[in-house]
């Protein structure tokens, strides 16, 4: 169970930060962003179908999502169960908290995801009446940067953005562990440098795109 | 058997012998033996059933190993786990004669030491036997996977320990009893899984049962449910440890009693040698009237460390700082110029006591001595200092508050062994044909004084090796005629129990048993503890006397049997220590002689040393109970030394 | 010092619990937690109230049989037993929550008393090295150096206080295992069932309803003996070496 969280959180971490590459196009303007999002679904062709990368990819991910929760839960449960009787005082120190941050944070970022998959990849909805729709037209870049250009989105994306680098500090340091990586004193403080700084990477890195486009420097 | 009361508290009855022991050359003795116990075809073993009651060393050892010979063993603790039993407390080490420093050790100047050390009041067999199988327990705990320390080479480390000048002290950090504790509870939890053990946890014996003259089963006390169980088999061995908490304050864990043996000895089992206590002298000392046990300091920091007290008894409650140099008197520099700090744990703990006696203690309470670094951390650092004692130092900070780098340490001695115990012979059987005695529970291997690190090694020896190889020279005999559980000795032995829990809940008294036990801490450590004389003694008998009387009525017992009641449990612990402590007092009196820790004001030189008296004394006290309104009666076993000389101990 | 105390009082194992308070007037800083709770029991004993119950024995810190839950802390704020815990780690006038361990597996016997049968279990299950008394070979026979014997003492320090589980959020016991499971592993005496001590051990774990560890390493925090959370790395690496292997 534990395995399979831990090779599921390894694949996302992954996935995520292939995922941020592609953002950072953005600086690159527009048409290396549209270019990437373009790769993306013709990547492999003609071996593979349009978006026939795209989509063994996203069944992969979606694979993962699904056992990630379900593990998730399935412990979550067991500790449940493990402990019926509650204690009166909460238990106190850091590391409890970091339980319930990874559990509720993978919560909040699987609400995220569905917003975060519906606006981009599926509808394409536009909350940005000050762009016209035909403007966005085929092009994601126009999404995203008319998207970006709403406060409110954007601060969103800095709350998920939060849940993810949290989730990743511990989660990338607790895979490697989970891994059986870290049986020294010496490999786990290496981990846990690494886990933070994977954790800050993402999260700048996640973070510029829509700053940059709200503060408009890009546009 | 003559009828006269000596001293209106005792007879004295034929003297005993060990039938046991083989003759001829003692390096032969325990082959010999071996070779003449009956074996036991592997196809009965099942048949044949044993009970072992306590898992500390002894017990757990010899549970496990009879489990894997393939009897059908059950084992009693009182704690929750097997893994808890009190061997888990010692620290220092283990001695084994591997000589694996060739620095002249070997089995013959083990015994040698062992015996010299107990100040020739143990028997040469049995101390030649603990020397020789010493080793194998160190092979078999390292292959149980014990990790005891070791040099980079990977080699096993030893220290020398004690004063003894060989390094002969396996050790384990300052975790050897837990170590070697947890190698037997995990050989032990084996034959659990392997169906050859059954465990029983929070189980205490409250009763042995004889039939027929033969120790058969045991009562015991279920302390979650409080049901009084009866379980039966082919012998019984008692593996329950020391007494120590009879003095109320030791060193001993809070649970330590002596109700397995003493309720043994009620029904026919030998006391031996009761009165010989050690008293440890580097312990933290009384913090105040809430105190619930003492904590023992390795004796280690004697190395370093200088004992003293103020000269002028108006000092003792000024801050040792401000005490000037010639204001101190290091007084065991003083009196020992040879051996200095160094002194045996009797002597040092002694001459503590008469400093506090003469109204120089330090601390709360007046009793406690100065223990001072500030001299060797003046020398070589403070650095070094913390390398060798840190964690001793922490541990004093953590319990006293006080920092010793910067305050002298406060130390005085505590009640840590009880070398008495059940008498047993060579197969360490009781005078209870099939009633078997291990570990500190017996009256051991170590005369009148136990060396340090020695008592791990006799716990193990017992239990691994000794009484799996005797037992079955009982147990050859066996299966025994099945006893009925309707029978008259198991009824009353079950009537007796539950009538004494009974007597205990409805005493509606007013007084708490912790403060009958606390009372009876303090005569014994007045009139019986570090030095003993005729007039104090007889005191100690009365006042014991009256309060047991007081006891039986005014005791207060809150709750119900048929729960966890911790109230209980105690009860009927001081109950038994109660009569224990009128025999250790009764034993006291009549040696009149010192020797090891038992000291006899009436019997030292002109210089204040303890004085042996071999002619009238060289034997074992073994007492047998008199019955509830008798005095109890005395059996002598000679101690022959046939290898030894007898010398008197000299420190100066 | 004046301390009041909230202790959980339960009369059985199925009776029902809840905290009740009591006061103490003249406690001293340099009591131990463990005779504070002494002293309230003379107390409560002298008015006619049943005393508390609390489990404890060699009060030295190293039989593992204390061990209470106060304020929310397993044996409280110091990184000690229960029992080496002193008064003067509180404030006068401060009120202290005192509960029991809380995990299913160890089931509330009465008031602060728990049973930890689970952990005897799961030793059984493979937390030992076979060996019969007398077919050991000589003790030097076998060379360790010194990094694996360090080691491997350092994790066998565990006392089984079961402060672990009481820490963690998910009542895992992760930590009791890794430091058996890494205490043997690290002997060459313990090679030969390595992995199927790993794998048994875990199926008793989980057997006895004990939670799985999600790496919160509250547990590590709590644990007296200062076990280090690596050995439930190496308890991870052991078991997914086992698993390739086929146990
Ligand atoms: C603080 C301290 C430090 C020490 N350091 C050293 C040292 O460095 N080296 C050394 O050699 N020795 C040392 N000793 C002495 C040594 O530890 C003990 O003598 C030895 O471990 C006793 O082992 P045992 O198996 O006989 O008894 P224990 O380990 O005391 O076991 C007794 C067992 O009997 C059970 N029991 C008792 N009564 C009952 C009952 N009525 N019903 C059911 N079960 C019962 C208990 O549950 C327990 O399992 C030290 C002792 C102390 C107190
Ligand atoms: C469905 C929503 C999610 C839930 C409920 C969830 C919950 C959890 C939980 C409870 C853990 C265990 C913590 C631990 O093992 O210490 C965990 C681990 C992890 N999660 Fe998530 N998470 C979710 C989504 C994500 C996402 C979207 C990512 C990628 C960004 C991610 C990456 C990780 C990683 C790398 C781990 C570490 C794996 C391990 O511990 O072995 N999770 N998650
Ligand atoms: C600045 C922040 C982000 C931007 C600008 C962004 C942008 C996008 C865009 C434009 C797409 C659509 C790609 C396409 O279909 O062509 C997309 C898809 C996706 N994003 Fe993000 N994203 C951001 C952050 C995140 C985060 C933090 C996560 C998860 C932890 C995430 C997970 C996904 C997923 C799972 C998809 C679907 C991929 C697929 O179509 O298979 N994104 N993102
Ligand atoms: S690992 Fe630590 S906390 Fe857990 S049982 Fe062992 S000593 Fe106690
Ligand atoms: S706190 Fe619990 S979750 Fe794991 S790391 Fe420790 S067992
Ligand atoms: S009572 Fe033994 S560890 Fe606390």
């Amino acid at each position: 169970m534990k395995l399979l969280m831990a090779v599921t959180g390894a694949l996302f971490v992954f996935f995520v930060l292939m995922h941020m590459y592609g953002n950072l196009k953005i600086f690159g303007g527009q048409s290396a962003f549209d270019t990437y999002a373009h790769h993306l679904r013709t990547f492999g062709e003609p071996i593979l179908p349009y978006e026939g990368f795209l989509w063994a990819f996203r069944v992969v991910l979606i694979l993962s999502v699904v056992g990630h929760a379900y593990s998730a839960f399935y412990l979550w449960n067991k500790a449940n169960g493990a402990r019926k009787g509650r204690y009166a005082v909460r238990l106190a120190g850091a590391a409890a908290w970091r339980s319930t941050t990874m559990r509720w944070g993978g919560v909040a970022l699987i609400a995220f995801l569905v917003f975060h998959l519906i606006q981009f990849t599926t509808h394409k909805v536009n909350f940005n009446s000050g762009v016209s729709d035909a403007t966005i037209g085929e092009s994601p870049y126009q999404l995203v940067v008319a998207s970006f250009q709403l406060w409110w989105v954007v601060l969103v994306y800095l709350i998920a953005l939060a849940a993810v680098g949290l989730h990743l500090q511990h989660g990338v340091w607790s895979a490697a562990q989970t891994l059986g990586c870290t049986t020294s004193v010496a490999a786990r403080v290496r981990a846990k440098a690494l886990a933070m700084f994977v954790a800050v990477v993402v999260v700048v890195g996640f973070a510029l795109p829509p700053l940059f486009i709200l503060f408009g420097i890009v546009e | 058997m003559t009828d006269d009361l000596i001293d209106g508290l005792y007879r004295e009855g034929a003297p005993i012998r060990d039938t046991k022991a083989p003759s001829g050359p003692i390096e032969q003795r325990w082959s010999k033996r071996q070779f003449e116990a009956k074996l036991v075809n592997p196809a009965n073993r099942r048949k044949l059933s044993v009970i072992v009651v306590g898992t500390g060393l002894a017990g757990g050892a010899a549970a496990a190993t009879l489990g894997e010979q393939g009897y059908q063993v059950s084992a009693f603790c009182y704690q929750d786990s097997p893994r808890r039993a009190h061997s888990i407390a010692a620290q220092g080490g283990m001695n084994a004669a591997k000589n694996y420093k060739g620095d002249g050790d070997s089995v013959y100047r083990l015994f040698y030491d062992t015996v010299k050390g107990g100040d020739y009041r143990a028997r040469e067999s049995n101390v030649y036997r603990l020397a020789e199988v010493s080793s194998n327990i160190i092979d078999q705990c390292v292959a149980q996977g014990v990790p005891f320390a070791r040099e980079y080479g990977g080699l096993l480390d030893n220290r020398s320990f004690g004063g003894v000048q060989v390094s002969r002290t396996f050790y384990a950090r300052g975790q050897t009893g837990q170590q070697l504790l947890i190698g037997a509870y995990q050989a032990l939890q084996r034959q659990v899984a392997e169906g050859t053990v059954t465990m029983y946890s929070r189980h205490e014996m409250l009763e042995l049962i004889v039939v027929d003259g033969r120790a058969r089963g045991i009562i015991v006390r279920d302390m979650v449910s409080g049901e009084v169980e009866t379980h039966l088999a082919d012998a019984v061995v008692l593996a329950t440890g020391g007494y120590g908490n009879v003095f109320f304050l030791s060193t001993n864990a809070m649970g330590c009693n002596v109700t397995a043996t003493w309720r043994a000895h009620r029904k026919g089992a030998y006391f031996g040698n009761p009165c010989f206590t050690q008293i440890h002298p580097t312990c933290i000392p009384v913090a105040g009237e809430h105190q619930s046990k003492l904590t023992l300091m390795s004796e280690s920091l004697r190395n370093d460390g200088r004992i003293w007290v103020p000269k002028k008894a108006e000092d003792r409650n000024k801050d040792p700082r401000q005490i000037p140099e010639e204001d101190r008197d290091y007084y065991l520099e003083r009196i020992y110029p040879a051996f200095g700090n160094l002194v045996p744990r009797d002597i040092a703990s002694r001459a503590a006591k008469y400093q506090c006696d003469a109204g120089k203690g330090v601390g709360p309470g007046g009793l406690g001595v100065y223990l001072d670094f500030s001299e060797v951390i003046g020398r070589v650092g403070r650095d070094t200092v913390s390398a060798r004692y840190g964690n001793l130092f922490d541990m004093y900070k953590q319990i006293t508050g006080e920092d010793p780098y910067e305050v002298p340490m406060r130390i005085y001695p505590a009640v840590h062994y009880t070398m008495g115990g059940l008498w047993v012979d060579y197969d360490l059987q009781s005078s209870i044909p099939g009633l078997f005695v291990a570990g500190e529970a017996n009256f051991s291997d170590h005369g009148a004084n136990r060396l340090g690190a020695s008592a791990l090694m006799q716990g193990l020896s017992d239990g691994y090796f000794v009484l799996p190889n005797t037992i079955r020279d009982y147990l050859a005999s066996g299966p025994y005629p099945a006893v009925d559980e309707s029978a008259p000795e198991v009824v009353e032995a079950k009537k007796s129990v539950t009538s004494r829990i009974e007597q205990f809940l409805n005493s509606k008294g007013t007084r708490t048993v912790d403060s009958y036990h606390r009372e009876l801490g303090h005569i014994m450590w007045e009139y019986c503890g570090m030095s003993r004389n005729r007039e104090g003694l007889l005191t100690a008998v009365d006042r014991i006397r009256t309060l047991r009387k007081e006891y039986w009525s005014n005791v207060k017992v809150l709750g119900e049997n048929e729960q966890i009641n911790q109230s209980l449990e105690r009860a009927g612990r001081v109950a038994d220590f109660l009569e224990l402590g009128e025999l250790m007092c009764i034993d006291a009196l009549h040696r009149r002689e010192s020797c090891g820790g038992h000291f006899r004001e009436e019997s030292q030189t002109e210089d204040g040393e303890a004085e042996r008296r071999d002619e009238e004394f060289a034997y074992a006290a073994a007492w047998e109970w008199g019955g509830e309104d008798s005095s109890p009666v005395l059996h002598k076993e000679d101690l022959v030394y046939e290898f030894i000389e007898l010398k008197q101990r000299s420190y100066k | 010092m004046k301390i009041t105390v909230k202790v959980w009082r339960q009369t059985g194992p199925e009776a029902p619990g809840k905290l009740v308070s009591y006061q103490l007037d003249d406690v001293s800083p340099d009591m131990s937690f463990l005779e504070m709770l002494d002293v309230l029991n003379e107390n409560l004993a002298t008015s006619g109230e049943e005393p508390i119950a609390f489990d404890s024995d060699c009060r030295e810190g190293i039989c593992g049989m204390c061990g209470l839950m106060i304020n929310g802390s397993a044996h409280g704020p110091l990184r000690t037993t229960t029992c080496q815990l002193h008064m003067r780690s509180f404030s006068d006038g401060e009120t202290i929550t005192i509960e029991p361990w809380r995990a299913e597996p160890f089931k509330v016997l009465r008031d602060l008393i728990v049973d930890r049968g689970a952990f005897d279990r799961i030793i059984s299950a493979g937390g030992f090295v076979s060996v019969n008394t007398g077919s050991a070979p000589e003790a030097h026979s076998t060379l360790v150096p010194k990094v694996n014997a360090d080691r491997a003492f350092d994790t066998a320090a565990c006392i089984g206080c079961g402060a672990c589980v009481a820490a963690c959020p998910n009542a895992a016991a992760m930590l009791f295992l890794g430091a058996k499971v890494t205490h043997l592993g690290e002997l060459p005496q313990g090679q030969p069932e390595r992995d199927s001590r790993v794998v048994k051990m875990l199926n008793q774990h989980d057997h006895e309803g004990f939670g799985g560890c999600t790496n919160v390493g509250a547990c590590a925090d709590a644990c007296p003996k200062e076990i280090p959370l690596d050995v439930i790395s190496q308890l991870n690496q052991d078991l997914r070496r086992a698993m390739v292997k086929g146990y």
